[in-house]
């Protein structure tokens, strides 16, 4: 294959990652951003997420699309009551010390990952796609009789890649209207303003971080269930995005949302790219050295304003 | 001689101005009071002296020297001490140690003179007794009277202390009004003080903050008299 | 003193149980206790910056691993010798906290954590990167034959228990007597209240900054050792999961005191020892461990003992 259509493949490929890490870095900004606390075990929730969609699948039988529509709800849901679950019995005992905190979301993080694999196994398993046409993608290059359309071999997606990106669009406009728009949005944002004035105001502020820290797990099982179709789920699997949402938080500027998509799509895509032509390791590299030196030389992130 | 003198000090809180050109000079061995209303800038006038927060403009010369770009360790280590005005002790270690800490970072003591010099200075303040405390422990006023101990243990030619009798019983307080009559004269001593009770008696000389400004200056009896000052601040107090 | 009696008695007392230990227990256990030695010095380093400097690192495999691979990589690929292999080990680590620290160091508190994760995960990836000369993931075995200093076979049984003694000695009494030297007292004033600190004219950045490479070298002289000893080096050492280690061993054995890391240590070791007999998933003990001490005993099991009467523990 040549050059141009190699780049447009790992675009294409790039903006897969940057779709499945908007939600998942928008899940722990939106945590970080309303409670002040960084999830280590985001990574987990969303290993849970794509676990939790074999399990769906696997019990509902019928057209592959039934199976994975019951995912799309349970297993968020299902995500989302045990990191609830988490916050009351862990987090909001800690009283959401930041440096605690952190410390015991490590040790949640070993607890979900183990027990996966104690019940889940060690193996990777596949989810069948609700649908998934090839496309192959014509490539307009110069030949023998000056520019012409052709069909490069390999140059190819599937409707359900596709299909991946545009969801999470969806997903993240809707997530957004949610937090703008509906009262529970403004109360999370009441009492990310101010936690002790929004209890003075009777805004269950105990309640609401549960229900946040559960809201932010959830976005991230969003995430895996639409992409556990491209890639398997394995107990392991919630490494990669952990650090890539926390490269794509930081540099997006710590809980802010718009930042957090803007540099979804810039690490995606640049992580597809540099990893097509590098190497992948290469690749996580620079961006983790990119997160370090953007956290010592400018903490309020690449695309936030300074503070005063 | 001056053993500080600020020019043109100045340092604002966005658009607030906390200090505001303040010229500013203490002479070495006075015991200067600096009083104001709340929130006339007395605290950031002399954490920019001594390098808590840092000025915006203006110098600060202590000692002779210009010491407007020394970082805070740096000029302590020159001799000034500071006391907080809310209360900063280290609650999980003892009182002893506390004050330790201050004494072993001014003087190439051995350990052995350090601990004497803890104990004399702890006795001073009269809290000999509780030395193996933990500064947590301690009642508010004692923890008060540590804070001053701390800043005795470094033997500081510039002694700052920022409303150090708040939250002091009548007893601790006359104790303290006999400790800076005794420290008069080898320290200068720059307080920060609410109490006019306390200020009439020992300061030789106040300053008069207000807005970030200096409003007036003289001795007690001269600012007992300006009527600026009774206005602004005693009329109000 | 008294205090300093107490405390001298107690840190020659673990020596001479450590060393003792190994004519009274099995050779299975004095291979355990070798181990454990070893990565009680990583312990000792950690508690060195979290314990005593109140510094939270999620990166210090990075200066273990640094240790390791300075040792593993300057024997196997430019031959040297054990004991200048060694230096170069520790030296390399001392680089890399100096460089990790001077930039770490520009932030504070959660920042400060992401931040070393950040260097720790990007070093480990580098390790991984050169796969060619660190054979990754899968490691790299150093020949028994070069495992030698002064003559001395550090592979045979009984040198190794000693030299791991030795390692483990050399480094807690080193920070023992730290701890209780101007310098520590300051950190542990740093810890409490930094800027009270500041204003006793202390200098802050400096202190913390001298922590921070002395905990790196220390844990590279760990990670050094163990290549040493136990004759292999591999990226594994270098991941998360070693970052995390010695902070579960410290939170566990107790922050801020002298023995803590030791018993955290040992404790840990023997836990998942157990749980790798009844399951794979034995990293489960790490995770509830960690959120049971988090909850009910942040100050460790040495810190509990110092709250219930032996307020003396160093
Ligand atoms: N860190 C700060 N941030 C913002 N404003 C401050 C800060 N410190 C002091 N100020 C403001 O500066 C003014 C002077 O404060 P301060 O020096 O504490 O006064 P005083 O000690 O005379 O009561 C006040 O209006 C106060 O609100
Ligand atoms: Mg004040």
């Amino acid at each position: 294959m040549d050059f141009g259509p190699h780049l447009f493949l790992a675009t294409l490929e790039g903006a897969i990652t940057a779709a499945v890490i908007s939600l998942t870095a928008a899940g722990l900004s939106i945590v970080f951003g309303i409670m002040r606390v960084v999830n280590v075990a985001h990574g987990e929730f969303f290993m849970l997420g794509a676990v939790g969609a074999w399990w769906v699948t696997t019990a509902v039988g019928g057209h592959p699309a039934f199976g994975f529509a019951a995912a799309l709800i349970a297993a968020p849901l299902f995500v989302g009551a045990i990191a609830a679950l988490a916050d009351r019995l862990v987090l909001f005992r800690l009283g959401y010390d930041p440096e605690r905190t952190i410390v015991a979301t490590i040790g949640i993080l070993y607890v979900i990952q183990q027990v996966t694999l104690m019940t889940f196994g060690p193996d990777a398993r596949p989810v069948e796609p609700p649908f998934n046409k090839r496309i192959p993608i014509p490539w307009l290059g110069i030949g023998e009789n000056g520019l012409e359309l052709t069909w490069p071999w390999g140059l190819a997606t599937t409707t359900y890649k596709l299909a991946v990106i545009v969801a999470a669009a969806v997903i993240l406009f809707g997530v957004w209207q949610f937090l703008s728009r509906t009262r529970f949005g403004l109360l999370m944002r009441a009492t990310q303003l101010d936690r002790e004035m929004a209890t003075a105001f009777g805004i269950p502020v105990r309640k609401i971080y549960a229900r946040v820290f559960g809201f932010g797990a959830a976005i991230a099982a969003l995430g895996a269930v639409l992409i556990v179709p491209v890639q398997q789920a394995h107990y392991l699997m919630g490494t990669d995005p952990l650090l890539l949402s926390f490269i794509v938080v930081i540099i997006g500027g710590l809980g802010s949302l718009p930042g957090t998509i803007v540099a979804a799509v810039l690490i995606g895509m640049s992580d597809g790219i540099i990893s097509v032509f590098f190497s992948p390791t290469l690749a996580k590299i620079l961006a983790t050295l990119l997160v370090a030196f953007v956290l010592v030389f400018r903490p309020q992130g690449l695309f936030g304003k300074a503070q005063a | 001689m001056n053993l500080l003198e600020t020019r043109c000090l100045s340092r604002s809180f966005g658009g607030l101005k906390a200090v505001d050109n303040v010229d500013f000079a203490v002479p070495e061995g006075q015991v200067r009071a600096l009083i104001g209303p709340n929130g006339a800038g007395k605290s950031t006038f002399v954490a920019a002296v001594c390098g808590r927060i840092r000025a915006e403009s203006g110098s600060v010369h202590f000692d002779g020297k210009d010491i407007s770009r020394l970082p805070a360790h740096r000029r302590i280590e020159m001799g000034m001490a500071y006391t907080f005005q809310i209360t900063s002790v280290f609650a999980n270690l003892t009182a002893h140690e506390n004050v330790a800490l201050g004494v072993r970072r001014i003087a190439r003591l051995g350990r052995r003179d350090i601990d004497q010099k803890v104990m004399e200075v702890l006795d001073r303040v009269g809290l000999a007794e509780r030395s193996d405390q933990s500064a947590g422990d301690l009642s508010y006023g004692h923890q008060r009277l540590l804070e001053i101990a701390m800043g005795l243990g470094q033997m500081p030619k510039l002694f700052i202390m920022d409303e150090p009798t708040q939250g002091l019983a009548e007893g601790e307080i006359e104790e303290f009004k006999h400790l800076i009559r005794q420290l008069a004269g080898d320290t200068t001593i720059l307080l920060i003080e609410h109490n006019m009770n306390v200020v009439m008696e020992t300061a030789e000389q106040i300053t008069v903050l207000n807005s970030g400004c200096v409003l007036a200056e003289g001795t007690p009896e001269e600012v007992r008299a300006n009527s600026d000052v009774q206005a602004a601040y005693l009329g109000t107090g | 003193m008294t205090g300093n009696l107490k405390e001298n008695s107690l840190h020659v007392g673990v020596l001479v149980i450590l060393a003792a230990l190994f004519f009274v227990v099995s050779d299975y256990h004095d291979g355990n206790l070798a181990r454990i030695m070893v990565l009680a010095v990583y312990a000792v380093g950690y508690n060195l910056l979290f314990g005593y400097s109140g510094l939270l690192s999620l990166g210090h495999a990075l200066f273990f691993a640094a240790g390791m691979y300075g040792l593993g990589l300057s024997m196997n690929l430019l031959g040297f010798a054990a004991l200048p292999a060694l230096l170069v080990g520790i030296v390399f680590s001392a680089g890399v906290s100096a460089i990790v620290g001077f930039l770490a160091l520009r932030t504070s508190g959660v920042a400060f954590m992401i931040v070393t994760l950040m260097f720790a995960q990007a070093g480990f990836l580098t390790a991984l990167h050169f796969g060619e000369y660190t054979r990754g993931d899968e490691g790299f075995v150093i020949q028994q034959a070069s495992r030698m200093i002064a003559g001395i076979d550090l592979s045979a049984h009984a040198n190794r228990y000693f030299a791991a003694f030795g390692f483990f000695a050399l480094s807690y009494v080193a920070v023992a007597i730290l701890v209780r030297s101007p310098f520590g007292r300051c950190l542990v004033a740093i810890r409490e209240n930094e800027e009270r600190a500041r204003m006793l004219g202390y200098d802050v950045w400096m202190h913390k900054y001298l922590a921070v490479i002395a905990s790196g070298t220390i844990s590279g002289l760990s990670g050094a050792a163990y290549a040493l000893l136990f004759g292999y080096a591999g990226a594994t050492f270098a991941s998360v999961q070693y970052s995390i280690l010695p902070l579960l061993w410290v939170l566990l054995g107790g922050a801020g005191t002298t023995i803590g890391p030791l018993i955290g240590t040992a404790f840990a070791f023997y836990l998942i020892d157990l749980a790798s007999e009844i399951t794979t998933a034995h990293l489960l003990v790490v995770g509830l461990t960690i959120v049971l001490l988090t909850l009910f005993a942040p100050q460790g099991i040495s810190g509990e003992l110092r709250r219930r009467g032996l307020k003396w523990l160093p």
